[in-house]
């Protein structure tokens, strides 16, 4: 039932991105250019996308001892804003800006076969590990 | 230049912020790509876990949207280097401060929590800053 649920969430989430166009770099480019030819648009989608999720979580999912199917919350206890936050949030961003690619985008691209993506997808795959692998330390 | 499309964008992000909190209130767990691709990763070797559902579903929810005529981009117009270093530094920047845009950006703002709103503030700031870079002072 967890692995359908997740199917379910991963295909409007892959469906909601390509309706908001989040799936076009040149979109999100243009999003993050405020002083040229500034886009509105995906000021839209994660406006839409926050709200959403701030009033079913505030209203309903924090007064919830469990979710529905399973027996815990899995959210992330550590609250102390740390280095490594700051720094991989500034790497993350200056990528992002580089390419106009956010790691959900290039998952939900992968079907167009798209050399540039496939080499992306890979990258940032390589780095995941290294942080991973830096972060231990 | 893209065409400003404000209604399809909240239309878009209203399934986002929908499909992200399905997943928290009947699984409990956190839609955050960055995060599930690193579970993934990790699971070795790579069992039926929910992530890869999830990740199916990623792929398959884009297909949709096409007979409704929202298609993904049929070429990217990034060089090389963009794409090689931009790659990594997505990789690397969101597994070392623990999230993107997804899990920091909408479940963790979401949750109103404040390690998300830190790092949704700096790698929004950090973005705008490399885009007016690249366009504006080397002028790519």
């Amino acid at each position: 039932m967890n692995n359908f649920i997740a199917l379910i969430c991963g295909l409007v989430f892959g469906f909601g991105l390509t309706i908001a166009q989040m799936v076009n770099p040149n979109k999100v480019l243009n999003f993050l250019d405020l002083f040229g030819s500034w886009d509105a648009s995906l000021a839209f989608v994660m406006g839409g996308g926050v709200i959403t999720y701030i009033i079913g979580y505030q209203l309903f999912i924090k007064k919830m001892k469990k979710p529905l199917l399973t027996e815990n919350f899995n959210i992330p206890t550590n609250t102390v804003i740390d280095q490594k936050l700051i720094i991989g949030s500034t790497i993350f961003g200056i990528g992002w800006g580089i390419a106009g690619i956010c790691p959900g985008p290039a998952i939900a691209n992968i079907t167009t076969g798209n050399e540039k993506i496939l080499v992306f997808i890979l990258l940032m795959v390589v780095g995941m590990l290294l942080a991973q692998k830096v972060k231990k330390r | 230049m893209t065409e400003f499309t404000p209604y399809s964008a909240l239309i878009g992000g209203i399934l986002i912020g929908l499909a992200a909190l399905a997943l928290m209130l009947l699984s409990g767990k956190i839609a955050g790509i960055s995060g599930i691709l690193t579970q993934l990763m990790n699971q070795f070797p790579i069992q039926l876990s929910w992530q890869v559902y999830f990740v199916l579903g990623l792929i398959i929810g884009p297909v949709l949207a096409s007979p409704l005529g929202f298609t993904l981009p049929q070429s990217i117009d990034l060089s090389w280097a963009a794409v090689i270093i931009g790659g990594f530094l997505v990789g690397f920047g969101s597994r070392y401060g623990s999230g993107c845009t997804s899990g920091h950006g909408i479940c963790g703002i979401g949750r109103f929590s404040k390690r998300s709103i830190a790092a949704t503030v700096t790698f929004m700031a950090s973005a705008i800053v490399t885009v007016f870079i690249i366009r504006h002072v080397i002028g790519a």
